[in-house]
Protein backbone atom coordinates (compact mmCIF):
# COMPACT_ATOMS: atom_id res chain seq x y z
CA UNK A 1 0.00 0.00 0.00
CA UNK A 2 1.50 3.24 -0.74
CA UNK A 3 2.33 5.47 1.86
CA UNK A 4 -0.58 8.17 2.69
CA UNK A 5 2.01 11.45 3.02
CA UNK A 6 2.79 10.98 -0.60
CA UNK A 7 -0.77 10.19 -1.82
CA UNK A 8 -2.06 12.90 -0.62
CA UNK A 9 -2.99 16.31 -1.79
CA UNK A 10 -1.12 19.03 0.06
CA UNK A 11 -2.77 22.71 1.06
CA UNK A 12 0.16 24.09 -0.45
CA UNK A 13 -0.60 22.39 -3.80
CA UNK A 14 -4.01 23.59 -3.40
CA UNK A 15 -3.13 26.95 -2.52
CA UNK A 16 -0.78 27.33 -5.44
CA UNK A 17 -3.30 25.98 -8.23
CA UNK A 18 -5.72 29.07 -6.45
CA UNK A 19 -2.92 31.71 -6.58
CA UNK A 20 -1.93 30.33 -10.33
CA UNK A 21 -5.67 30.44 -11.36
CA UNK A 22 -6.18 34.25 -10.00
CA UNK A 23 -8.37 33.86 -7.47
CA UNK A 24 -9.31 36.83 -5.33
CA UNK A 25 -12.36 35.61 -3.00
CA UNK A 26 -12.60 31.81 -1.63
CA UNK A 27 -16.47 31.18 -0.10
CA UNK A 28 -16.43 28.51 2.05
CA UNK A 29 -17.76 26.81 4.95
CA UNK A 30 -15.16 25.23 7.26
CA UNK A 31 -14.52 22.16 7.96
CA UNK A 32 -12.31 20.45 11.13
CA UNK A 33 -10.24 18.83 8.34
CA UNK A 34 -9.48 22.00 6.05
CA UNK A 35 -7.65 23.68 9.70
CA UNK A 36 -3.97 23.88 7.80
CA UNK A 37 -5.66 24.91 4.50
CA UNK A 38 -7.29 27.63 6.20
CA UNK A 39 -4.05 29.12 8.15
CA UNK A 40 -2.52 28.89 4.93
CA UNK A 41 -5.68 30.85 2.82
CA UNK A 42 -5.45 33.42 5.89
CA UNK A 43 -1.67 34.35 5.20
CA UNK A 44 -2.03 34.51 2.08
CA UNK A 45 -2.88 38.32 1.01
CA UNK A 46 -3.94 37.81 -2.59
CA UNK A 47 -7.40 35.67 -1.10
CA UNK A 48 -9.89 37.39 0.97
CA UNK A 49 -12.14 34.22 2.49
CA UNK A 50 -15.77 34.84 2.90
CA UNK A 51 -17.15 32.27 5.58
CA UNK A 52 -20.30 31.15 5.09
CA UNK A 53 -22.47 29.29 8.00
CA UNK A 54 -24.77 27.13 5.17
CA UNK A 55 -23.10 26.08 1.56
CA UNK A 56 -25.99 27.71 -0.49
CA UNK A 57 -25.00 31.15 1.05
CA UNK A 58 -22.13 30.47 -1.27
CA UNK A 59 -23.77 30.16 -4.19
CA UNK A 60 -25.20 33.28 -4.10
CA UNK A 61 -22.49 35.23 -2.75
CA UNK A 62 -19.94 33.84 -5.70
CA UNK A 63 -22.69 35.10 -8.37
CA UNK A 64 -22.48 38.62 -7.15
CA UNK A 65 -18.63 38.31 -6.91
CA UNK A 66 -18.44 37.47 -10.30
CA UNK A 67 -20.82 39.69 -11.73
CA UNK A 68 -18.92 42.11 -10.15
CA UNK A 69 -15.67 41.32 -11.61
CA UNK A 70 -13.83 39.22 -8.72
CA UNK A 71 -12.69 35.61 -9.21
CA UNK A 72 -14.61 33.32 -6.44
CA UNK A 73 -13.64 30.07 -5.46
CA UNK A 74 -16.19 27.85 -3.84
CA UNK A 75 -14.61 25.83 -1.27
CA UNK A 76 -17.60 22.96 0.62
CA UNK A 77 -18.03 19.78 1.38
CA UNK A 78 -20.69 16.97 -0.91
CA UNK A 79 -23.07 17.40 1.93
CA UNK A 80 -23.32 20.99 1.54
CA UNK A 81 -23.39 20.89 -1.98
CA UNK A 82 -26.54 18.72 -1.67
CA UNK A 83 -28.43 21.11 0.51
CA UNK A 84 -27.45 23.82 -1.82
CA UNK A 85 -29.35 22.27 -5.00
CA UNK A 86 -31.67 25.21 -5.45
CA UNK A 87 -29.18 28.11 -5.08
CA UNK A 88 -27.03 26.26 -7.26
CA UNK A 89 -29.48 26.06 -10.10
CA UNK A 90 -30.67 29.34 -9.83
CA UNK A 91 -27.61 31.61 -8.51
CA UNK A 92 -24.70 29.45 -10.77
CA UNK A 93 -26.64 27.88 -13.23
CA UNK A 94 -29.05 30.42 -14.04
CA UNK A 95 -26.71 33.20 -14.09
CA UNK A 96 -24.30 31.37 -16.40
CA UNK A 97 -21.40 31.60 -13.51
CA UNK A 98 -18.24 30.87 -14.42
CA UNK A 99 -16.90 29.39 -11.01
CA UNK A 100 -15.04 26.18 -9.72
CA UNK A 101 -16.26 24.65 -6.72
CA UNK A 102 -13.96 22.47 -4.60
CA UNK A 103 -16.00 19.57 -3.02
CA UNK A 104 -15.03 17.58 -0.46
CA UNK A 105 -15.90 13.93 -1.44
CA UNK A 106 -16.52 12.92 2.12
CA UNK A 107 -17.14 9.20 2.29
CA UNK A 108 -15.63 8.92 -1.01
CA UNK A 109 -13.22 5.20 -1.22
CA UNK A 110 -11.74 3.20 -3.70
CA UNK A 111 -12.14 0.28 -1.75
CA UNK A 112 -14.44 -2.27 -0.64
CA UNK A 113 -18.40 -0.81 -0.44
CA UNK A 114 -19.69 2.80 0.23
CA UNK A 115 -20.76 3.62 3.89
CA UNK A 116 -21.33 7.03 3.73
CA UNK A 117 -24.32 8.31 1.49
CA UNK A 118 -22.91 11.24 1.29
CA UNK A 119 -20.49 9.73 -1.45
CA UNK A 120 -23.36 7.42 -2.90
CA UNK A 121 -25.24 10.77 -4.16
CA UNK A 122 -22.50 13.13 -4.98
CA UNK A 123 -21.98 12.21 -8.39
CA UNK A 124 -25.55 11.09 -8.98
CA UNK A 125 -26.23 14.73 -8.21
CA UNK A 126 -23.67 16.51 -10.10
CA UNK A 127 -24.78 14.37 -13.37
CA UNK A 128 -28.84 15.31 -12.57
CA UNK A 129 -27.72 19.11 -12.65
CA UNK A 130 -25.59 17.93 -15.88
CA UNK A 131 -22.53 20.04 -13.84
CA UNK A 132 -18.92 18.07 -15.39
CA UNK A 133 -16.55 17.51 -12.43
CA UNK A 134 -13.54 16.07 -11.79
CA UNK A 135 -11.91 13.99 -9.26
CA UNK A 136 -8.78 15.03 -7.27
CA UNK A 137 -6.98 12.22 -4.75
CA UNK A 138 -3.42 13.69 -4.97
CA UNK A 139 -0.59 16.26 -5.89
CA UNK A 140 -0.62 13.91 -8.94
CA UNK A 141 -3.88 15.16 -10.01
CA UNK A 142 -3.81 18.53 -9.21
CA UNK A 143 -3.32 19.98 -12.69
CA UNK A 144 -6.98 18.98 -13.16
CA UNK A 145 -7.53 22.22 -10.90
CA UNK A 146 -6.32 23.98 -13.94
CA UNK A 147 -8.62 22.44 -16.03
CA UNK A 148 -11.42 23.51 -14.25
CA UNK A 149 -10.86 27.14 -14.15
CA UNK A 150 -10.06 27.06 -17.73
CA UNK A 151 -13.25 24.94 -18.47
CA UNK A 152 -15.60 27.32 -16.67
CA UNK A 153 -14.04 30.19 -18.66
CA UNK A 154 -14.76 28.52 -21.86
CA UNK A 155 -18.07 27.16 -21.07
CA UNK A 156 -19.47 30.53 -18.59
CA UNK A 157 -20.85 27.41 -16.44
CA UNK A 158 -19.47 26.23 -12.99
CA UNK A 159 -17.57 23.42 -12.73
CA UNK A 160 -16.84 20.95 -9.82
CA UNK A 161 -13.89 19.43 -8.19
CA UNK A 162 -14.50 16.63 -6.35
CA UNK A 163 -11.76 16.28 -3.43
CA UNK A 164 -11.25 12.60 -2.95
CA UNK A 165 -8.58 12.64 -0.29
CA UNK A 166 -11.39 13.71 2.05
CA UNK A 167 -8.81 16.81 3.19
CA UNK A 168 -6.54 14.04 5.11
CA UNK A 169 -3.66 15.89 3.26
CA UNK A 170 -4.72 19.71 4.93
CA UNK A 171 -5.07 17.76 8.46
CA UNK A 172 -1.93 18.38 10.40
CA UNK B 1 -47.68 51.45 7.20
CA UNK B 2 -45.79 52.64 3.87
CA UNK B 3 -45.95 51.25 0.28
CA UNK B 4 -43.31 49.30 -1.40
CA UNK B 5 -43.90 52.28 -4.19
CA UNK B 6 -43.48 55.02 -2.00
CA UNK B 7 -40.38 53.96 0.03
CA UNK B 8 -38.49 53.31 -3.17
CA UNK B 9 -39.66 56.49 -5.06
CA UNK B 10 -38.52 58.45 -1.87
CA UNK B 11 -35.07 56.53 -2.05
CA UNK B 12 -34.54 57.15 -5.64
CA UNK B 13 -32.95 60.85 -5.51
CA UNK B 14 -30.16 59.45 -3.31
CA UNK B 15 -29.33 57.08 -5.36
CA UNK B 16 -26.03 58.50 -7.46
CA UNK B 17 -24.17 56.47 -9.18
CA UNK B 18 -25.02 53.21 -6.64
CA UNK B 19 -25.43 49.56 -8.03
CA UNK B 20 -29.20 48.45 -7.14
CA UNK B 21 -30.02 44.85 -6.21
CA UNK B 22 -34.21 45.52 -6.22
CA UNK B 23 -35.21 41.96 -5.59
CA UNK B 24 -38.78 41.69 -4.78
CA UNK B 25 -39.37 45.69 -5.08
CA UNK B 26 -37.86 45.20 -8.49
CA UNK B 27 -41.53 45.42 -10.27
CA UNK B 28 -41.24 49.19 -8.87
CA UNK B 29 -38.15 50.48 -8.74
CA UNK B 30 -37.82 49.95 -13.21
CA UNK B 31 -40.54 53.21 -12.79
CA UNK B 32 -38.00 55.14 -11.08
CA UNK B 33 -34.74 54.09 -11.78
CA UNK B 34 -32.53 56.48 -14.32
CA UNK B 35 -29.21 53.92 -14.49
CA UNK B 36 -30.92 50.72 -15.61
CA UNK B 37 -27.75 49.09 -16.22
CA UNK B 38 -26.79 49.90 -13.08
CA UNK B 39 -29.81 47.63 -11.66
CA UNK B 40 -29.99 43.96 -11.25
CA UNK B 41 -33.52 43.24 -11.10
CA UNK B 42 -33.26 39.26 -11.23
CA UNK B 43 -36.22 38.42 -10.30
CA UNK B 44 -36.12 35.58 -7.90
CA UNK B 45 -33.52 33.29 -9.09
CA UNK B 46 -33.67 30.89 -6.05
CA UNK B 47 -35.17 32.41 -2.77
CA UNK B 48 -32.80 33.18 -0.09
CA UNK B 49 -29.75 34.46 -2.13
CA UNK B 50 -30.68 38.24 -2.52
CA UNK B 51 -28.51 39.17 0.33
CA UNK B 52 -25.71 36.96 -0.93
CA UNK B 53 -25.38 37.87 -4.24
CA UNK B 54 -25.41 42.04 -2.81
CA UNK B 55 -23.05 41.00 -0.92
CA UNK B 56 -20.59 39.43 -3.40
CA UNK B 57 -21.04 42.36 -5.42
CA UNK B 58 -19.90 44.68 -2.99
CA UNK B 59 -17.09 42.86 -2.15
CA UNK B 60 -16.14 42.96 -5.75
CA UNK B 61 -16.45 46.38 -6.43
CA UNK B 62 -15.24 47.61 -3.00
CA UNK B 63 -15.65 51.78 -4.95
CA UNK B 64 -19.33 51.38 -5.68
CA UNK B 65 -21.95 51.63 -3.29
CA UNK B 66 -24.60 48.66 -3.09
CA UNK B 67 -27.69 49.43 -2.28
CA UNK B 68 -30.36 46.15 -1.94
CA UNK B 69 -34.08 46.16 -1.27
CA UNK B 70 -34.58 42.51 0.20
CA UNK B 71 -37.55 41.02 1.64
CA UNK B 72 -38.31 39.31 5.16
CA UNK B 73 -39.03 35.89 3.11
CA UNK B 74 -36.07 35.64 1.78
CA UNK B 75 -34.01 36.92 5.23
CA UNK B 76 -35.90 34.28 6.86
CA UNK B 77 -34.56 31.39 4.97
CA UNK B 78 -30.80 32.39 5.55
CA UNK B 79 -30.73 34.39 8.35
CA UNK B 80 -27.24 32.82 8.15
CA UNK B 81 -25.86 35.59 5.58
CA UNK B 82 -26.14 38.39 8.08
CA UNK B 83 -23.53 37.17 10.55
CA UNK B 84 -21.24 36.37 7.19
CA UNK B 85 -22.34 40.18 6.08
CA UNK B 86 -21.43 41.24 9.25
CA UNK B 87 -18.25 39.67 9.28
CA UNK B 88 -17.05 41.08 6.04
CA UNK B 89 -18.09 44.63 7.18
CA UNK B 90 -18.64 45.91 3.23
CA UNK B 91 -18.64 49.59 3.72
CA UNK B 92 -20.13 50.03 0.61
CA UNK B 93 -23.22 47.61 1.41
CA UNK B 94 -26.89 49.09 2.46
CA UNK B 95 -29.20 46.90 3.23
CA UNK B 96 -32.88 47.60 3.28
CA UNK B 97 -35.70 45.24 4.25
CA UNK B 98 -39.05 45.35 2.28
CA UNK B 99 -41.11 43.43 4.87
CA UNK B 100 -45.08 43.00 4.52
CA UNK B 101 -44.94 40.43 7.07
CA UNK B 102 -46.13 38.14 4.18
CA UNK B 103 -45.45 35.66 1.20
CA UNK B 104 -47.50 37.80 -1.54
CA UNK B 105 -46.69 36.53 -4.40
CA UNK B 106 -48.34 32.54 -3.78
CA UNK B 107 -51.53 34.41 -2.02
CA UNK B 108 -50.21 36.24 1.01
CA UNK B 109 -50.01 33.55 3.29
CA UNK B 110 -47.91 35.35 6.32
CA UNK B 111 -44.76 34.31 7.02
CA UNK B 112 -43.76 32.56 10.55
CA UNK B 113 -44.33 34.67 13.50
CA UNK B 114 -45.20 37.65 11.30
CA UNK B 115 -46.35 40.10 13.38
CA UNK B 116 -43.34 39.84 16.38
CA UNK B 117 -40.38 39.82 14.46
CA UNK B 118 -37.86 42.84 14.80
CA UNK B 119 -35.48 42.69 11.92
CA UNK B 120 -33.48 45.22 13.12
CA UNK B 121 -32.84 43.44 16.27
CA UNK B 122 -31.76 40.71 14.88
CA UNK B 123 -29.21 42.04 12.23
CA UNK B 124 -27.70 44.12 15.20
CA UNK B 125 -27.26 41.17 16.59
CA UNK B 126 -25.51 39.20 13.81
CA UNK B 127 -23.51 42.36 13.81
CA UNK B 128 -24.64 45.09 11.49
CA UNK B 129 -23.08 48.42 13.62
CA UNK B 130 -26.07 49.91 11.97
CA UNK B 131 -29.69 49.42 12.21
CA UNK B 132 -33.04 51.03 12.05
CA UNK B 133 -37.04 50.20 11.70
CA UNK B 134 -39.24 52.08 10.26
CA UNK B 135 -43.53 52.16 9.77
CA UNK B 136 -43.64 55.37 8.41
CA UNK B 137 -42.80 56.67 5.61
CA UNK B 138 -41.94 60.40 6.68
CA UNK B 139 -40.20 58.83 9.25
CA UNK B 140 -38.21 56.70 6.91
CA UNK B 141 -37.99 59.52 4.48
CA UNK B 142 -36.47 61.95 6.95
CA UNK B 143 -33.59 59.59 8.00
CA UNK B 144 -32.32 58.61 4.21
CA UNK B 145 -29.71 61.35 4.16
CA UNK B 146 -28.30 59.86 7.37
CA UNK B 147 -28.52 56.57 6.78
CA UNK B 148 -27.04 56.88 3.35
CA UNK B 149 -24.27 59.37 4.59
CA UNK B 150 -22.73 57.00 6.66
CA UNK B 151 -20.83 53.87 5.70
CA UNK B 152 -22.24 50.60 5.85
CA UNK B 153 -22.85 47.64 6.32
CA UNK B 154 -25.76 49.42 7.24
CA UNK B 155 -29.87 47.27 8.22
CA UNK B 156 -32.72 49.51 7.38
CA UNK B 157 -36.33 47.49 7.99
CA UNK B 158 -39.53 48.82 6.39
CA UNK B 159 -42.81 47.46 7.58
CA UNK B 160 -44.74 47.85 4.78
CA UNK B 161 -48.97 47.17 3.14
CA UNK B 162 -48.77 43.69 1.29
CA UNK B 163 -49.89 43.82 -2.36
CA UNK B 164 -50.88 40.20 -2.16
CA UNK B 165 -50.96 38.30 -5.57
CA UNK B 166 -53.09 36.11 -6.37
CA UNK B 167 -53.71 35.58 -10.42
CA UNK B 168 -52.24 32.78 -11.95
CA UNK B 169 -48.25 33.26 -12.47
CA UNK B 170 -48.90 33.29 -16.46
CA UNK B 171 -51.46 36.02 -16.15
CA UNK B 172 -49.14 38.62 -14.16
CA UNK B 173 -47.47 41.59 -15.38
CA UNK B 174 -44.23 40.92 -16.72
CA UNK B 175 -42.22 43.44 -15.46
CA UNK B 176 -38.63 42.17 -16.18
CA UNK B 177 -37.66 43.66 -20.12
CA UNK B 178 -34.42 41.69 -19.93
CA UNK B 179 -33.21 38.21 -19.24
CA UNK B 180 -31.24 37.71 -16.14
CA UNK B 181 -27.97 36.89 -18.14
CA UNK B 182 -28.68 39.97 -19.96
CA UNK B 183 -29.09 41.72 -16.98
CA UNK B 184 -25.44 40.68 -15.65
CA UNK B 185 -23.94 42.10 -18.83
CA UNK B 186 -25.40 45.03 -18.78
CA UNK B 187 -23.72 45.49 -15.53
CA UNK B 188 -20.57 44.60 -16.60
CA UNK B 189 -20.54 46.48 -19.38
CA UNK B 190 -21.57 49.67 -17.51
CA UNK B 191 -18.64 48.93 -14.97
CA UNK B 192 -15.94 48.49 -17.68
CA UNK B 193 -15.11 44.71 -16.98
CA UNK B 194 -16.38 43.35 -20.16
CA UNK B 195 -19.19 40.86 -21.04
Amino acid sequence: MADAAVVALSPETVLGEMKKNGVTHVVWLPGSETNWLYLLMKAEPSLRLVGVSREGHACSIAAGLSAGGARPLILIQNTGMLESGDSLRGWLLGLNIPVVLMVGYRGWTRHGITQDTAATYTERFLMAFGINYYLVESDADAARITTAFEEVERTQRPVVVLVGDEYHGFNR
Amino acid sequence: MMHTVDMLKAFAPFREDAIVVPGRGGRYWADFSTRPNLDLPLGDPAMGGHAGFALGLALAQPRKRVILFDSEGDILMSLGMLVTIAEQQPANFYHFLIDNGCYATTGGQPVPNADNVAYDVIARGAGYPRAFAFRELDAFADALPEILGKPGPVFVAAKVVPEIENAPIGRRRRWQTRTRDQVVKDLRSELGLGA
